[in-house]
């Protein structure tokens, strides 16, 4: 937010947001809230299952970790959109696939362990450098949200960069399949830097980050720790995108009608 | 050791426990006494992380989000829970591969009640109310018993696990007092677990084998009947709390004992799911093996990695 | 899977809080002392339980032996005269 001269103000008290504002922010919140809603769901569903107790604890305490960020967003989101039937609940479970904003990296799935720690690796490294941006916003409920999350985030982002090093840099097979799992989920990372209508909204009022400074510094991020790994950098020049503007790729149906099974089959009930 | 010698070292043994000392690792210990704990501290432990697999089956499905993460953190516990036990175990001089490998090969037991499936939501509140709740009978004598290292762990595993059977409870108490499709969910989960947890406190006393031995030893406090009772006794009124029913017809208070006659458990049904043919004893085990075999290939990386870097950092201090 | 090295057991120190000592809390396996740290921190520190954590493999403690108790901890049984109670005072004296 360094380009804008509102930095050293307050945004506007919700009560004095014009519709058009806060139907921006509402969208840019669920933005970010819903890359950690489907990487957290997709986290979920590993517990119990990971290679080693250890491991498995360990991205149970991410997953938790995201799902904690979820429902601090949402709730302001609730609050923003200035509807009382909207909840965190029915922010996560009652829309309908096209309403979600995630980027498609994070709805990929769980094809092995090196896919999964790919996966947060390339996640967490954005996610890192996106929340010291955040934190620096105008909006203090989002700052604040930002300033707690960098913590878990610094966290989950040595974890994963730790993981990459031992799988690159230890066996022949694990070289192999993480290198597989690099190369094919590089297509997914440009996304991150995409900009849409709420983002550009957002940035111009001093709320939002502009994602486009970030790029540079986290292609450096993540070739280092790769070389470090022992591993190639893809040359890929084609990359996909989409989810933010809520189409997602074919995974997405599937994690939805798991995730959203009891809202949808018991509806208007409380549990 | 002469036999006369080993004699006087188990004497000198069982009077260190009857005065209520600690054993710890490295101290004598009668073999028996060695290989009881490791059955027992195993079996405790398989069945927290065989336990996590028919909630897990519920993690993606929560119906709210401050749900998901409670049980997200109550399975990921037992985990935990799990990992202090093989760490307990270990002391006693055996490997968690070598009981890994005793549990996929079905060598060893874990509880029979997590051989059922959860097949709805209401499930998840019935497991944390029954199924933790049985185990927190069996499980709070432990934090006294004779061995140190186990003693220790039931120790921060009762601490933790106060949270479990709340929640539980928690989820019952909102569907019992929500729509009739919620409260007979609720109910419908009652009559599927009652007796599987019934079952959960082991054998009746008759046929428990291993009762005696183990009073001594502070492994078990009291018996197998006398837990379940109080697990009934203490049950009882939560059900009524909650407005379900128990299913069992000849459930019926005796002023006379001071507490709750109750119907025959069916006892073919427990010792079928034992021997490996309950509903999802298969399921289970795949699970298990089918997650320590995917996970073999970055273990092995990991291994390689600590070794390479190791050897690295011998070649700079020499140069 | 057999033919490799398992992961080694580390046993964990935490300590609670600053001020405290470090205090075992458990073990866990982990492939290098980096790992045994974060996996420490994931699993014993899940509630707040410290702010400081040591690692160290179980291979490299040396423990004593429980057989030679008598010789190691008996004699210092009767050296009551380390301790304070073993003067005689009279009440007036204070503080001391």
């Amino acid at each position: 937010m360094t380009n804008n001269s509102t930095t050293d103000q307050s945004s506007l008290p919700l009560g004095e947001m014009s519709e058009g504002q806060r139907g921006n922010l509402h969208n840019y919140i669920l933005g970010i809230a819903d890359n950690s809603l489907i990487l957290g769901q997709r986290l979920g569903e590993l517990c119990g299952h990971g290679p080693s107790l250890e491991t498995d604890i360990a991205g149970t305490n991410i997953s938790l970790d995201l799902f904690g960020q979820v429902r601090s967003y949402f709730q302001y989101a609730a609050q923003v959109s200035g509807d009382d039937t909207v909840t965190e609940d029915t922010l996560a479970f009652m829309r309908i696939e096209r309403e979600y904003k995630n980027v498609l990296l994070v709805e990929q799935p769980n094809t092995d362990f090196g896919y999964t720690i790919v996966r947060q690796f390339l996640f967490d490294a954005y996610h890192l450098l996106f929340l010291r941006e955040l934190e620096k916003s105008t909006d203090e409920t989002l700052s604040a949200i930002a300033k707690k999350s960098i913590k878990e985030v610094s966290y989950h982002w040595r974890f994963s960069s730790d993981w990459i090093r031992r799988l690159g840099d230890g066996t022949s097979e694990s070289h192999e399949r993480v290198q597989e799992a690099v190369t094919d989920l590089w297509m997914y990372t440009d996304e991150l830097f995409h900009q849409t209508e709420a983002d550009q909204a957002m940035i111009a009022e001093g709320i939002g980050v502009d994602t486009s400074k970030l790029k540079d510094i986290y292609y450096k991020m993540i070739s280092d720790v790769l070389e470090e790994a022992t591993l190639e950098i893809p040359v890929g020049k084609y990359f996909h995108k989409g989810g933010k503007q809520g189409i997602h790729s074919e995974h997405m149906g599937y994690i939805l009608s798991d995730m959203q099974y009891m809202q949808r089959t018991f509806p208007n009930m409380e549990w | 050791m002469s036999e006369k010698e080993v004699k006087n070292l188990e004497e000198i043994f069982e009077a260190r426990i009857a005065r209520d000392e600690k054993i710890e690792p490295k101290d004598w210990m009668p073999e028996k006494y060695r290989k009881t704990h490791i059955r027992q501290i195993s079996q405790h432990a398989h069945s927290e992380i065989v336990g996590m697999l028919p909630e897990g089956n519920w993690i993606s499905r929560a119906p709210s989000l401050r749900r998901k993460v409670a049980l997200l953190a109550k399975v990921q516990d037992e985990a935990g829970h799990g990992l202090y036990l093989y760490s307990a175990c270990e002391t006693l001089g055996i490997s968690r591969n070598e009981l890994y490998e005793q549990l996929h090969s079905g060598k060893a037991k874990y509880s029979s009640i997590f051989n059922y499936p959860t097949v709805t939501w209401a499930d998840m509140g019935a497991i944390g109310w029954l199924v933790d709740g049985a185990a927190i009978i069996n499980q709070v004598p432990l934090c006294s018993t004779s061995y140190g290292p186990y003693a220790r762990a039931m120790v921060r595993v009762c601490k933790e696990e106060s949270f479990h059977q709340r929640q539980g409870f928690e989820i019952m108490l909102k569907l019992a007092n929500g729509t009739p499709e919620q409260k007979e969910m609720a109910q419908d989960a009652l009559n599927r677990w009652w007796w599987p947890s019934l079952m959960m406190l082991g054998p009746t006393d008759a046929e428990s084998v291993h009762t005696e031995q183990s009073m001594k030893w502070k492994l078990k406090r009291k018996t197998n009947d006398e837990l379940r009772q109080q697990f009934i006794d203490q049950t009882v009124p939560q059900a009524d709390l909650l407005g379900l029913t128990i299913p069992d017809p000849d459930l019926k208070w005796n002023e006379e004992t001071g507490h709750y006659d109750f119907g025959n458990i069916n006892w073919d049904e427990f010792w079928q799911v034992v021997k490996g043919h309950g509903p999802c004893n298969k399921e289970r085990m795949n699970a298990r093996v089918g997650a320590w075999k995917r996970g073999a290939w970055v273990r092995d990386a990991a291994m390689a990695y600590a070794e390479k870097k190791e050897a690295r950092k011998k070649v700079s201090k020499a140069s | 899977m057999s033919d490799k090295k398992n992961w080694p057991l580390w046993e964990i120190f935490v300590r609670s809080k600053n001020g405290l000592e470090h205090r075992h809390f458990g073990s866990l396996h982990a492939s290098d002392a980096e790992m045994a740290l974060e996996n420490a921190r994931d699993v014993y520190t899940r509630r707040s339980e410290g702010v400081s954590i040591w690692v160290v493999e179980s291979s490299h403690i040396t423990a004593s032996n429980p057989e030679h108790n008598g010789e190691l901890f008996e004699p210092a049984a009767d050296k009551v005269y380390r301790h304070p109670t073993f003067y005689d005072l009279p009440d007036e004296v204070k503080h001391m």
